[in-house]
């Protein structure tokens, strides 16, 4: 019902280009997560798909249909706003029943599904109160409320979550991944936290200064990042990045330190090697691939985090389930789990096994 | 995806993109802003810019309503007069005079007042309703009120000042023409006060608080704090509306015109007020476009100079 | 923080002190109005500068109310003020919105154009005015002050209104336009039932101002049965010069709309100053 295409779409003001080349194509009650640092173009392209700023190239196609001067009232699609854009001088379930009103909807059509939504979001005891007189998380049910009742064919969500404390958080993230089952409408979900993306997302999109990155399911994003961004962007914490020299057979690192990679057939090009923190084994001092000092340990019960220092590189991450005995100072020997490694040429992008 | 229910949407009402002719969104966007602007654009177009260059193409012409068969362009024959007018080199001093002092009181009346009213005391809201209720009476009002406190027959004032030893007897300085100026001078400081108040009050407010605590937890004294923290930050604030303000009170004309008229003997009359005599009284309206002019002139290179100092002395 | 601080007596003795000087200095004058407005008139010339006359009559107001053309004066400024206000706060409100909401080729030159209004001597214009006015025969008509009024006190409302809708989220907008709104119905729905107080405050603001100003009225208005307020007051003083008791009777009257209309305004105008009012 609603295939959701992006074809060669860029957005200037002016003569500043903020979003170029955007070429997506989002199927039918897929679940899309934007994601990327602040200021890349996420919102700008949600908005444009709203309908709420005009693209100012390319065409975007609803189920076959160029879309691109439809206004937003004939877009049907629903939004969800950051800061939830409740209507101050409404109550809850006029606010929720808005979009009804304005399309003079029947009343008592209107009021039941209010009721309805309400009853869902569990806001039923609320519908007579003003937003200022709402918590956090209550305002942020209005806001869904206020998109599910129009049952549109797709919804939008720009940081929905992001004015929410760290539980709350959680709780709705849970609560909008049960929403999507439910409803099964084409969603499409902005933003800058990764766990949010991972969690949620049926494919991810990567964006970086107004270029996509990557477009891929979140595994995917995870074990074959196409390039250095994404390789960091994703997954937590970060990945590890050293510089390296490549060899035939594997790559040599600052400190003389050879690696072989025997999975990774281009090594010769390789500039870079990421290695995520949970890829990297503890060994005793003097074997490994690399030798390191403990520099802050931090224990966490269900997993160690290891600060190391490794001599001519710098320093790293290194991450184990379980509680690991280290100390700080502690001379140590690392194992890069080569199979996992990656390679970055000298333009960031990521080097692969020819599959 | 598969398996998910997949509710019946046969009921929708609206389809995408059905409703409306498609009109390029961007055309729209471009267009729209003017349909809330023009009455505006319009209005100021024909009754302030138009009468504006017209009144500029007076200046030369020489346009005497009571000598209708002498109109006709003169090029610069009003500015010549206007050089050599007496009585505009008068108005012109006594702009100054009117123009500073007015804004030198009403400026530092109206910081003490934003401070205070920046502090916490018994009743604040209703003093500040009525400290701030000169700024509402009507100018015409308050140059009258003022003229009749100054009245000896009425007024307390002049008994006051004679009390005090600053007048000889109880007299109208209004009549005396090394006084008259200080009377609209007074009403303007009355009725001006407010204003820097309610400005000056809306920047301290926007103060960080925790600047005080910071600057109170670092031993500062009362008075450093005011010169190192809160001037710095109302400077901005007081750049600009000092300069507005200025302008403002130097175009003033109705107090003056109603409490004294311009005289006694032209000593209390400035260039507003001869502008507006000139063209009133005399019906020459060429004559006071040109007197217009070299005010617009003047109040032109004083804005430059103000906001010039304002880029060299404030670096926020 | 207060509650830590240990005061100097001194210094509470001058804040009190400098609170009582600005109240005296603001009140006073009108005081002494209402008060030589209420004084019998055999009494004026007696007790005409003590602090409370000994006895008070209403007979200078009865007199200016019901027999001078007080009231048409009165009416004429309320027409003039009201119409001013009115469309001044439409039309201001309309561009306001644009400024704010907005980005459109020119947008800077029209700020800086209304800005030079706010600049230069409006006298300038006073003698091409009157010849326009007088050329469309519009002399002596309420019409033309009204038109004047609100082209003058278009661009500060203008830039009052824009600082209100500034204030106002963008997001509102654009949830009520995702919610099937045009534009100009979000404008009606939500943005202008959030704009009440900066509307009032403007209205509020022109309405004062309209109903002060005399140098316009006094060149556009000869006729006694079409003056406002300023110029009718002030051709009662020339005529009835000796009479002052009648004459501050008349001057109290006149202060009541507009201190009426700033008691109504401070509340708004306070609201919009310490903006974010509709926030959540
Ligand atoms: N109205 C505008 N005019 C000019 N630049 C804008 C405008 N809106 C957004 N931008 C720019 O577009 C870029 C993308 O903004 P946005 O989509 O809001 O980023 P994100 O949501 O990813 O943080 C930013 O660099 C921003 O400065
Ligand atoms: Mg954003």
């Amino acid at each position: 019902m609603a295939r959701i295409e992006l074809r060669d779409v860029a957005k200037r003001y002016g003569s500043v280009e903020v979003l170029r080349n955007i070429d997506l194509e989002i199927q039918d009650g897929e679940f899309i997560v934007l994601v990327g640092p602040s200021g890349c173009g996420k919102s700008t392209l949600l908005r444009m798909v709203a309908g709420l700023e005009p693209i100012s190239s390319g065409d975007f196609l609803i189920d076959g249909e160029r879309m691109n001067d439809v206004r937003p009232r004939d877009r049907d699609i629903a939004m969800v706003f950051q800061s939830y854009a409740l209507y101050p001088h409404m109550d809850v379930a006029r606010n929720m029943g808005f979009s009804m009103e304005i399309r003079k909807d029947p009343v008592a059509e209107r009021k039941s599904k209010v009721a309805q939504a309400a009853e869902t979001l569990g806001l039923s005891n609320l519908t007579d109160r003003l937003p200022k007189a709402l918590s956090g998380g209550q305002r942020q049910r209005v806001a869904m409320g206020r998109a599910i009742i129009r049952d549109p064919q797709a919804f939008l969500f720009d940081e929905p979550l992001s004015n929410l404390d760290a539980a709350l958080r959680v709780e709705m993230r849970l609560e909008i991944a049960r929403l999507h089952q439910k409803l099964s409408a084409t969603m499409i979900y902005v933003t800058h936290d990764q766990v949010e993306a991972l969690t949620l997302a049926d494919r991810i999109v990567v964006l970086n200064g107004g270029d996509i990155q990557q477009v891929g399911s979140p595994l995917e994003l995870y074990e074959r990042p196409a390039n250095k961004f994404v390789a960091q962007f994703i997954g937590s914490p970060t990945m590890n990045v050293v510089p390296v020299i490549g060899t035939d057979t594997g790559v040599t690192a600052g400190n003389g330190a050879a690696i072989e990679l025997p999975d990774q057939p281009l090594t010769a090009q390789a500039k870079e090697l990421g290695v995520r923190p949970e890829h990297i084994d503890v060994v005793d001092n003097g074997t490994g691939d690399l030798s390191a000092v403990a520099d802050v340990v931090e224990h966490l019960g269900s997993d160690t985090n290891i600060y190391v220092n490794v001599e001519g590189i710098g320093s790293m991450m290194v991450r184990k389930h379980g509680n690991i005995p280290v100390n700080s100072g502690e001379q140590l020997g690392l194992r890069i789990q080569t199979e996992n490694a990656h390679l970055f040429a000298d333009d960031g992008t990521a080097l692969r096994p020819v599959a | 995806m598969e398996g998910k229910p997949v509710i019946d949407r046969a009921q929708k009402t609206v389809r995408p993109g059905e409703t409306r002719a498609r009109r390029s969104l961007y055309l729209q966007y471009m267009v729209e802003p003017f349909f809330y602007l023009s009455p505006a654009i319009l209005l100021i177009g024909a009754v302030i810019m138009i009468p504006l260059i017209i009144g500029i193409s007076y200046s030369f012409q020489s346009i005497e309503l009571l000598k209708p068969f002498a109109s006709g362009w003169i090029g610069f024959e009003n500015y010549v007069d206007l050089w050599s007018d007496r009585k505009f080199w008068i108005a012109m001093e006594n702009t100054l005079f009117w123009t500073f002092w007015s804004i030198t009181f009403q400026f530092l009346l109206g910081l003490g007042l934003a401070m205070l009213l920046n502090t916490q005391f018994f009743g604040k809201k209703l003093f500040q309703a009525l400290v701030f209720l000169p700024w509402a009476v009507p100018t015409f009002l308050s140059a009258l009120t003022w003229a009749w406190l100054f009245n000896p027959v009425i007024g307390p004032l002049p008994h006051w000042l004679a009390a005090l030893g600053i007048l000889s007897e109880p007299y109208n300085i209004l009549g005396d023409p090394e006084l008259a100026m200080w009377g609209p001078i007074t009403a303007n400081i009355w009725f001006g006060v407010p204003f820097f108040a309610i400005t000056l009050l809306a920047a301290l407010q926007s103060i960080p608080g925790e600047l005080y605590e910071a600057a109170e937890v670092d031993g500062a004294t009362p008075w450093q704090t005011f010169t190192k923290i809160t001037l710095p930050f109302l400077a901005p604030m007081i750049a600009i509306t000092v300069m507005l303000r200025t302008i403002w009170i130097a175009n003033f004309a109705d107090l003056i015109f109603v409490m004294t008229g311009g005289g006694p003997a032209n000593s209390t009359q400035i260039l507003s007020t001869y502008i507006f005599t000139t063209a009133f009284r005399k019906l020459d309206f060429g004559y006071a476009s040109t007197i217009a002019v070299a005010l617009l002139v003047i109040l032109l290179i004083y804005a430059v100079i103000l906001l010039w100092l304002r880029k060299k002395l404030v670096k926020i | 923080m207060s509650a830590v601080k240990n005061p100097n007596p001194a210094l509470i003795v001058g804040k009190y002190a400098a609170l009582a000087f600005y109240l005296i200095f603001a009140l006073f004058p009108l005081y002494w109005l209402l008060k030589i407005g209420l004084t019998p008139d055999a009494l004026i010339y007696s007790e005409g500068t003590r602090l409370f006359p000994s006895e008070i009559t209403f007979s200078n107001f009865t007199t200016v109310i019901f027999q001078t053309d007080f009231v048409a004066y009165f009416r004429n400024s309320l027409v003039v003020s009201l119409g001013a206000a009115f469309f001044t706060t439409l039309f201001a409100a309309g561009a306001g919105y644009a400024f704010s909401r907005f980005v459109f080729a020119g947008k800077r030159i029209i700020i800086a154009l209304m800005l030079v209004t706010q600049m230069f001597p409006l006298l300038m214009i006073i003698a091409p005015i009157y010849k326009i006015v007088a050329e469309l025969g519009l002399l002596n008509s309420l019409t033309s002050l009204i038109v004047v009024y609100t082209a003058f006190n278009i661009p500060f409302a203008t830039f009052l209104m824009q600082s209100f809708f500034d204030g106002i989220p963008k997001d509102l907008e654009d949830a009520a336009m995702m919610d099937g709104c045009s534009r100009f119905q979000a404008l009606c729905k939500v943005v202008f039932p959030l704009t009440l107080p900066g509307l009032g405050a403007t209205l509020g603001f022109v309405f004062t101002a309209a109903w002060s100003e005399l140098l316009f009225a006094l060149m556009l208005i000869s006729k006694n049965d079409a003056m406002t307020f300023p110029v009718g007051l002030l051709t009662f003083v020339s005529k009835f010069s000796v009479d002052w008791g009648q004459m501050m009777a008349a001057g109290v009257l006149a202060l009541i709309p507009s201190c009426l209309f700033f008691i109504f305004i401070q509340r708004y105008l306070v609201q919009g100053l310490t903006s974010g009012a509709v926030k959540g």
